[in-house]
């Protein structure tokens, strides 16, 4: 509207009206009565705040992330202990918040993309439960969801001594949540995660040469197996060749719970199966719009061209529909990551629910809520950048 | 030479192309591969079937005491929720007093009804709907026209969770209308106030909104003046809903033809006059379907006032079921107040698809 306007001056005259009907005079003045308006209330509350402040003996300020937190941690992937600095703790919550994220977000948009394709089934039974599906999921809050996995898991499951044997003496699944061999680390696995980058590299430069290699003289190489190969090939013959080594670290039964092993918790367990649950139920609907919005011809015309289903859904429909899957699919990632705040109700230990414990111990709730809002905030903006990103590479270029 | 002078007999068509064979055929074994999906889908469902219905139905218990329910062998234990019903529903309202949330919740039924005919769309509704909040205000609170009074601090239960909703749509729709004006307005400091406020509410998640609501609101104000928690919890999800709804009404804005302003501004219409007029009737017309979204999202998202203590229908059904003799049957009342949640979010969401494809008729006729 700027543009036009400024356009629309530079060719007539400026009509002469009196300052106050005049309207970049006008827009000025009522600007500056919103700043104003914006500086007083917030001097009001600014003002309100510092008083209740005082008068409550609270200091302002974040030294008290260098103080003695006191609280211990359910469940962390760095090590911590209760005499640690609140700091500390935070650090732990925001790793787990971003672990239940990362873990939620692959989980949910493969359950999504298979419920969205299959209620495009031909198939009608197909069709129909994955709308049972999506329209029970989706209808029903998230919290209470999460409250019944979590019933379920903490109660409904055996005790330890009782745990089911999902792989008998390997996966144990009890009310403490399921417990995983844990293997022992060894000197190779370092280089062997080396050689996997190595492969990286290696693979992406045999895609682009093969591609270039079909602009060029219009002959396909083979792309799939060569990627595989290179990904996992030397790793996999470094650890051959070295012997192959591997030792699990078998959880076993003493006295009233395992030793050894890993765990997942039954907090994390409910969480993500009801994030996921719940999240695939919507990335279902995006991707069931995303494919439907390909028009029906660039099937007709790909199997014209002769090339099979899977080919054709690989390079045409779907690089069309992800157009239109990519921006809805980030905002779902970021309500799973913003859902996962949730875990507070069931007492997973995420950044919410351990700086929710830091407010309640020291008073501080304007610091503890505005770190709250600032690592969300971070984390937000990452995804979307990332999505952003993706989406301009993917976007439609017109010629 | 022969001439064939009766018309050949119509045939009819095989019997595995029309009738359930033929849908079958078409339906479910249209590929060898479907075949397999179609068993194993059914045989999913068996197991599923043969899971939940005997628990769920066949060997129930309907009525009667925990003890009842405690027998070897019997299914879900219904029994819980017939009587837990009232508190379910109704929270710590006053017993003999509960007939008032009741028919304050089937005046909002009656009015939701009423909204879904698009032939009762008018001024009358937004009227209807606007005193409907000062109706629930007289028979929730009471203390006027013989009623009892009520404390806020005993409500709980459905109406809470219709109320929340009902009062955070009621108001977070004129300044969602205010912030996504601002955010389309071509003054940079209105317009960066509003960018700042919508991404910062949208960027975090309601909880942590809900708990700034719950801890700043307190320092917010002078000595004395104290903000009740539901009045917090109210405010808190008002300023969320508020950013959500902006950006609903800024998707609308944008969908207008830029012709439509040049009309407004050629007639010699102002600011005010041009949008009130012209561009917002349109817009928000526009925006009803992801509006009534917003809606569903905002009725689901009040059970997370049960994080600050608030007794809305999820937690009054929690606190039900925390009573020793029916600590066991959490599984039943989850599913009770699952099937009321989905009643209401599954009516509104058919609702607004089927007027997207009403309206959207409309437009392309």
């Amino acid at each position: 509207m700027t543009d036009r306007r400024s356009g629309a001056t530079a060719v007539t005259e400026k009509p002469k009206t009196a300052f106050w009907n005049d309207r970049d005079v006008r827009a000025v003045i009522f600007q500056i009565l919103i700043v104003l308006g914006v500086l007083a209330v917030g001097w009001y509350l600014v003002h309100n705040t510092l008083a209740n402040l005082e008068q409550r003996k609270i200091a302002t300020g974040f030294s008290f992330l260098g103080r003695e937190a006191g609280f211990s941690i359910g469940e962390s992937l760095i090590p911590y202990s209760a005499a640690d600095t609140y700091l500390h703790a935070i650090w732990v919550g925001i790793i787990n918040t971003l672990l239940v994220s990362v873990i939620g977000i692959a989980l949910a948009t493969v359950l999504g993309t298979v419920i969205g394709v299959a209620r495009l089934s031909t198939n009608w039974l197909v069709a129909r439960l994955a709308s049972v599906y999506v329209e029970g999921l989706r209808n029903i809050p998230l919290l209470l969801q999460l409250f019944f996995w979590y019933s379920l898991v903490s109660e409904a499951l055996p005790p330890v001594r009782q745990a089911l044997k999902l792989v008998p003496d390997y996966v144990f699944l009890s009310q403490k949540g399921l417990r995983v061999p844990h293997i022992v680390d060894h000197a190779i696995y370092g280089w062997m995660g080396l050689l996997v980058l190595v492969g990286i590299i290696g693979a992406f430069l045999w895609r682009r040469a093969a591609a270039r290699h079909q602009e060029a003289t219009g002959k396909l190489r083979p792309v799939f197996w060569p990627t595989v190969g290179l990904l996992i090939g030397p790793a996999a013959l470094l650890w051959l060749v070295t012997g192959a080594p591997l030792t699990l670290e078998k959880p076993e039964l003493r006295g009233f719970d395992f030793r050894g092993g890993g765990t997942l918790s039954p907090e994390m367990i409910a969480l993500l199966i009801g994030l996921v649950t719940y999240t695939a139920s919507f990335i279902a609907e995006n991707v069931r719009a995303g494919i439907l919005s390909v028009p029906k011809g660039q099937w007709e015309a790909s199997r014209a061209l002769g090339l099979p289903n899977g080919r054709a859904l690989r390079l045409i429909i779907l690089p069309q529909a992800l157009r239109v899957i990519v921006p809805p699919m980030t905002s779902q990632y970021l309500n799973l990551t913003k859902n996962s705040s949730l875990a507070v109700a069931i007492g997973y230990p995420d950044l919410v629910s351990i700086l929710n414990t830091t407010i309640n111990q020291t008073g501080q709730g304007i610091e503890g809520v505005a770190l709250i809002m600032a690592a969300y905030l971070t984390v937000s903006l990452s995804i979307s950048a990332f999505m952003n990103w993706y989406n301009k590479r993917i976007a439609l270029i017109e010629r | 030479m022969s001439v064939q002078t009766t018309s050949a007999p119509i045939e009819k068509p095989p019997v595995t192309e029309v009738g359930v064979i033929g849908w079958l055929r078409a339906n479910l074994f249209n590929s060898p591969f479907n075949s397999v999906l179609t068993i194993a889908c059914f045989a999913l469902i068996v197991y599923i079937l043969q899971a939940i219905l005997p628990w769920a139905l066949f060997k129930a218990v309907w009525s009667g005491t925990p003890k009842d329910c405690q027998v070897e062998g019997v299914g879900a234990c219904w029994a819980v929720v017939s009587e837990k019903n009232r508190f379910t529903l109704f929270g710590r309202y006053t017993y003999d007093e509960q007939w008032r949330p009741a028919v304050a919740i089937l005046l909002f039924l009656g009015l939701i009804g009423l909204s879904c005919f698009r032939r009762f769309w008018g001024k009358a509704l937004i009227w209807a709907w606007v005193s409907q909040v000062f109706i629930w205000a007289i028979l929730m609170w009471g203390g006027v026209l013989g009623l009892k009074f009520v404390s806020h601090e005993q409500w709980g239960g459905l109406p809470l969770t219709l109320m929340m909703s009902v009062v955070a749509i009621v108001v977070a729709y004129p300044i969602g209308i205010v912030l996504a004006l601002g955010r389309r307005s071509d003054m940079p400091v209105a317009r960066s106030l509003c960018v700042a406020y919508i991404e910062l509410i949208r960027g975090v998640p309601l909880i942590s909104v809900l708990f700034m609501a719950s801890v700043m609101i307190p320092l917010f104000f002078p000595e004395g003046v104290t903000v009740d928690k539901l009045l917090r919890a109210q405010i808190g999800f008002t300023m969320f809903l508020a950013a959500y709804l902006a950006e609903v009404v800024r998707a609308g804005l944008q969908a207008i033809p830029k012709g439509q302003y040049e009309a407004a501004d050629a007639l010699g219409l102002g600011y005010w006059a041009k949008m009130r007029l012209i561009v917002l009737p349109q817009a928000l017309r526009l925006v009803i379907p992801p509006m009534v979204n917003s809606f569903i999202s905002t009725f689901k998202d009040t059970s997370l006032v049960i994080i600050i203590g608030l007794v809305d229908l999820l937690n009054a059904g929690k606190i039900a079921v925390n009573d020793p003799p029916w600590r066991s049957f959490y599984v039943e009342m989850y599913v009770y107040i699952a099937l009321i949640y989905f009643a209401f979010c599954f009516t509104m969401s058919k609702f607004s698809q089927r007027l997207e494809r009403d309206l959207s008729k409309a437009t392309s006729r």
